[in-house]
């Protein structure tokens, strides 16, 4: 069972929390100039790393309120969490 | 019986020769015979028939002479074609590449022991239960392959084609299986609708109480689904594939690849470099992680997936059964042991061991369909990790990098997939062609958008 801090709510039981995917993916555009390998690469590529990674989470039962972890992927330690707004988390430091 | 073909090796042009009454390989391989330094002199003992005979012959000194199903070599400084991944995957396409290519001089690296990652961590359950056309003809051909497997082999792998039960626990679901049942047929894979009382029939521990939190309204059978025995399967194929020449080496780490411009000409090892003109992936979940080696992503991501058993009891459960609404799902081994799988862990992870919230979940849905194994307690609790795709459909291709080719996106159901993955696969490193039944498979899908979203179609509870 992981404790996740919640950056509105602190610290909470894992079953609270919903996992929302790696950050930052950045949508391309204008949509007439993006190509089909373009959308693919948005849609679906994912770096998908063994380590640390940036993601998006969710509070779900808790505040509803979105925010960032640096988690590893293979020790499950959540090393930060910030409200989305704040500047991006860097990943080696 | 003849159920073990082998082949006589000419060691100087390091080709197969198939003993006569064998099938031919075909004639479709091209520039993958290289001229290579003379092999080195191997000792080999032949491969043993597995009789009675044979049986009776080994009590009598204890079991203590079996030979080794297969050697362990050192790695050589090239190959046709090497293969990442010592799974059932990577060593099925070994196989096949040797048995339906003649291409033997191949080597399968692992970077831990043969056949333990996600081939030592399913729950050993086979079907070909699949809605999509382009699903149920793959999934029906891998499994038509484990029918033959053990006489193929020459290795038993304890295949059970006791049946598969999907339940349906609502009037919405049995419309569902229905739809599910005509799909089958259509496609030609044997499927059938059983009403709630032939599901208590043939499930009597299942909790069908007038206040049972799920109660049974039908159910979803394919007879020919069951279950294999895992580790057989991966050592199966290991030998046969040994015995034709391929080189199985363990704890030989992959840690990047070797370049000549845009191709891949090689990897570099914990064991060295190793060239090779085509390299073949077939590492299930960490199939991103030497993608980002080569130099480009997939569209995968990793999730633990788990499974347990619990202590062995005496024959209470005969078939398989899958329930949509509580995503667990079980069968009972052989040794008595019920083995518990379910859904996903919530988030991607590379620790081969499943967290706690996702556990419960499964014994909570286990115990609701059947209470009477409330008092059982786990032998062993354990996860691997697995290679998700956005529609659920394996990925079987050519990659950005050339020379390098691909196996992976099977998800949480690789295992049923080995015979008919490693087929295709090595169909794709012989000729440079996706074999028929692996064209829907490709990674441009995800730019033209022909996906085949199994994930819904199925109820697969992921």
């Amino acid at each position: 069972m992981l404790r996740i801090r919640c950056p509105w709510c602190g610290d909470r039981d894992e079953p609270e929390f919903r996992w929302g995917g790696e950050v930052p993916i950045v949508r391309p555009g204008p949509p007439r100039q993006v190509s089909e390998a373009q959308w693919a690469e948005y849609l679906f590529m994912r770096d998908n790393p063994k380590g640390w990674v940036r993601e998006r989470w969710v509070h779900a039962l808790g505040c509803r309120q979105w925010f960032i972890a640096v988690r590893n992927t293979v020790t499950h330690e959540i090393r930060s969490t910030r409200r989305i707004g704040d500047p991006l988390p860097e990943l080696d430091g | 019986m003849g159920s073990i073909v082998r082949t006589r090796r000419d060691m100087s042009a390091r080709v197969c020769t198939p003993v006569p009454g064998e099938v031919t390989p075909r004639g479709t391989v091209q520039g993958c015979i290289l001229p290579l330094r003379p092999a080195p002199a191997r000792t080999r003992t032949p491969p043993v028939h597995f009789s009675a005979l044979t049986l009776a012959r080994n009590a009598l000194s204890h079991h203590e002479s079996w030979p080794q199903l297969w050697r362990s070599p050192a790695p050589r400084s090239s190959y046709d074609v090497i293969i990442v991944g010592g799974g059932g995957h990577g060593l099925a396409t070994a196989y096949y590449l040797a048995k339906e290519h003649g291409i033997c001089n191949v080597a399968v690296l692992e970077k831990g022991w043969l056949g333990g990652g996600n081939t030592g961590r399913n729950t050993t359950v086979v079907r070909s239960n699949y809605f999509y056309p382009q699903s149920a003809r793959f999934y029906d051909f891998s499994l038509r392959l484990y029918e033959g497997l053990s006489r193929e082999l020459g290795f038993n792998i304890m295949l059970s084609q006791r049946g598969i039960i999907n339940l349906a626990h609502s009037p919405h679901q049995v419309e569902l299986l229905a739809r599910w049942a005509n799909a089958l047929q259509l496609n030609g894979v044997d499927g059938e609708l059983l009403s709630a009382a032939a599901v208590r029939e043939r499930l009597p521990l299942l909790n069908a109480a007038p206040g049972a939190r799920y109660p049974v309204a039908g159910g979803l059978l394919q007879r020919r689904g069951g279950i294999a025995r895992h580790d057989a399967v991966a050592w199966g194929y290991a030998r046969a594939a040994d015995q034709r020449g391929v080189d199985i080496i363990q704890e030989c780490e992959v840690l990047g690849f070797l370049r000549e411009g845009d191709r891949v000409v090689g990897v570099e090892t914990s064991r060295g470099c190793i060239r090779a003109p085509k390299v073949a992936l077939a590492v299930a979940g960490h199939s991103s992680v030497l993608a980002q080696k080569a130099g480009f992503r997939l569209p995968v991501t990793s999730y633990a997936l788990q499974a347990f058993v619990t202590e062995p009891l005496k024959p209470v459960l005969d078939c398989v059964v899958l329930s949509l609404a509580t995503g667990t799902y079980l069968s009972q081994s052989d040794k008595g042991e019920l083995v518990v799988g379910g859904g996903l862990d919530l988030y991607p992870s590379y620790a081969q061991r499943g967290n706690l919230p996702t556990l419960q979940g499964v014994i909570a849905g286990l115990l609701e369909l059947f209470p009477c194994f409330s008092r059982l307690r786990l032998l062993r609790q354990w996860a691997g990790v697995v290679d998700v795709v956005h529609d659920s459909t394996p990925i079987i291709d050519k990659t950005p990098a050339r020379g390098l080719y691909i196996n992976c996106g099977w998800g949480t159901g690789g295992f049923k997939a080995i015979p008919g993955g490693g087929f295709v696969f090595a169909h794709l490193l012989a000729t440079d062609r996706s074999h028929p039944l692996a064209e829907p498979f490709s990674l441009r899908r995800f730019a033209t958008g022909a996906l085949i979203d199994e994930a819904a179609a199925a109820g697969i509870s992921h």
